[in-house]
């Protein structure tokens, strides 16, 4: 079995996002990037299926600017075989992100694909149900538990009233939740290894396809701050605040 | 052109969030709200549909394989009835995010996620980075799929009487099964809709702590969350998470008891009207958002709170 393992690079999630004074987006100058942590959950599941013996290869996939190739090495680091990297300086919206990885999958073959739930970037939660709609496949989405078995692969999904469990048929896209697991981190043997491991490059244009965005952010602003700070001394002032203040009890 | 709603629902009754999410299908402006209905045995929920204010049209359909709302059959359903409308809107719940980007790669059209307002048929508000920025996005084309932030708009009212058509089912792709489901049961409000919720975190120390939460809770007619870290450190089910990568909530009154307010559950609460928090870490994020922080022993001002509660005469309401 081949999975293919999607990264994205984004800013480190313990770093404070700062929109910058314009307007026009968040502050990326020297700012710390890492990889999405649900796409860690993504590159761990994929290796341990692989460890296992589940699985026979993984490829990492990254698309965007050239500095994607750092976060693929993260994955091969962590043990994915090889690296795919579709490079552009345009910015890449999640219907172009899933018919680019389409026409990988076309490539490849790989009978199972696993990104994370959604990046902790435009948190857009859209690219794996899109690329299993494109493909015409079945989709495990925020997965807590993934078992493969003849052909068929039983997900148990993280839902709002508890846990939903689905039999699919394969080839999937699977997007991982925070349970699924405990990413591992690099050694840096392998880490040295990984700097061996091949990646293949494209472009767009030669995976044939139109990455044009198709929405348009017209202003990024920073969220209205909240009043807080208020204090107060012990029970019996909250209880009468809660009931005489603020009426909420 | 029309705009559809799809509805969430367990085939008796319609879920809270989708009154919020026709309440941001209205605000659109584009024309007529109709909402879809799919499930099986599902005339109860779709007479509660219709009972929704504002809707002209429920589009029931009533098939064994919609039963579960598996995404395959039932983002097929919606492409099948797409071409009817100009925008398609589902709430930014894990049933609406499975449905939604299925619907739009298929009709190769754009999702907009999670809005939070919107500001004419195709521009809205967004939260990005976890609330940490919000971002005004305009698209290019006409036909859009929309999921949206509950908590963004209030709910509609009842007291519709829409008519209810019976539409057809789609072919079912055949490609995925229902195996089972393990919900978990509480006699308290659910999160997203409480009107008060009181939650802890990794200050409980333990699960069985958590009766210091839930009996506060149960003399105000809370629902109960918890931080990542309680949920992770194994105190309680995963469900309980109120946070970025949990549930998003709005309350009334939000109580974060023994929360240090780790800017990913910030981001799940900090729309909340009235915040209390209740921490021994005078330094804690928390109390930054807070409009009443009491420093103290969350073990020591639990029980102190609960029979406080009791002598000023407070019940639920």
């Amino acid at each position: 079995m081949k999975i293919l393992v999607a990264v994205k690079q984004v800013i480190d999630y313990n770093v404070k996002v700062r929109v910058k004074g314009d307007n026009t987006g968040v502050e990326l100058a020297n700012v710390k990037m890492s990889m999405n942590p649900f796409d860690e959950i993504a590159v761990e599941e994929a290796v341990r299926l692989l460890e296992a013996g589940t699985a026979s290869e993984v490829i990492a996939i990254s698309l965007g600017e050239a500095k994607c190739t750092e976060t693929i090495r993260t994955a091969l680091a962590m043990g994915a075989d090889r690296g795919i990297h579709v490079k552009t300086d345009e910015e890449l919206q999640p219907l172009a992100v899933a018919k680019l990885m389409k026409a990988v999958c076309e490539k490849e073959s790989p009978d199972m694909v696993i990104v994370g739930k959604q990046a902790i970037d435009d948190d857009c939660s859209q690219t794996g149900q899109m690329l299993a709609a494109l493909m015409g496949w079945a989709q495990g989405t925020f997965a807590s538990k993934v078992d493969v078995a003849d052909g068929k692969a039983e997900v148990t999904r993280e839902v709002d009233g508890g846990l939903e469990t689905v039999s699919l048929s394969m080839p999937i896209v699977v997007t991982t939740d925070l349970r699924l697991n405990e990413p591992r981190y690099a050694s840096l043997p392998n880490i040295m290894k990984a700097k061996k491991k091949q990646i293949d490059e494209y472009s767009p244009e030669d995976l044939g396809v139109d990455a044009t965005p198709r929405l348009k952010t017209l202003r990024v602003d920073e969220p209205p701050p909240r009043q807080g700070g208020g204090k107060v001394a012990d029970v019996a002032e909250l209880v009468d605040k809660l009931k005489n203040e603020a009426g909420v009890i | 052109m029309a705009v559809l709603v799809v509805a969430e629902h367990d085939n008796q009754e319609i879920k809270g969030a989708t009154l919020n999410t026709v309440t941001a299908a209205a605000a659109l402006g584009a024309g007529d709200v109709e909402i879809l209905v799919a499930g099986e045995n599902c005339q109860a929920a779709a007479d509660g549909a219709a009972a929704i204010s504002g809707i002209s049209k429920v589009r029931m359909v009533d098939n064994a394989v919609y039963a579960n709302a598996l995404a395959e059959p039932f983002a097929a359903l919606v492409v099948s009835l797409a071409g009817d409308y100009s925008h398609i809107v589902l709430s930014h719940t894990t049933h609406g995010k499975n449905i939604a980007p299925r619907v739009a790669a298929l009709l190769d059209i754009v999702q907009v996620s999670d809005i939070m307002e919107v500001k004419s048929p195709d521009t809205f508000v967004r939260p990005i980075y976890a609330g940490n920025a919000l971002a005004t996005v305009q698209a290019s084309e006409e036909k859009l799929v929309i999921t949206v932030r509950g908590t963004a708009f209030d709910k509609a009212e009842l007291g519709g009487n829409a008519p209810v058509e019976t539409a057809d089912a789609s072919d079912d792709p055949g490609l995925s099964s229902f195996v089972g489901q393990e919900l978990t049961r509480s006699e308290r409000p659910e999160l997203t809709s409480a009107r008060i919720v009181v939650s802890g975190g990794r200050g409980m120390q333990s699960g069985d702590n958590f009766h210091l939460v839930e009996t506060v809770a149960d003399k105000i007619g809370a629902g109960v969350g918890a931080s990542r870290a309680a949920v992770d450190a194994g105190y309680v089910p995963n469900d309980y998470q109120v946070g970025q990568t949990g549930k998003i909530v709005a309350p009334e009154l939000y109580m974060a008891i023994g929360i240090s307010g780790a800017i990913q559950h910030l981001a799940g609460m900090k729309d909340s009207k009235v915040i209390v928090a209740i921490n021994k870490d005078e330094e804690a994020p928390i109390f930054s958002v807070a409009d009443y922080g009491l420093v103290g022993d969350l073990f020591e001002e639990m029980p102190a709170l609960a029979a406080e509660l009791d002598k000023q005469g407070i019940k639920p309401r």
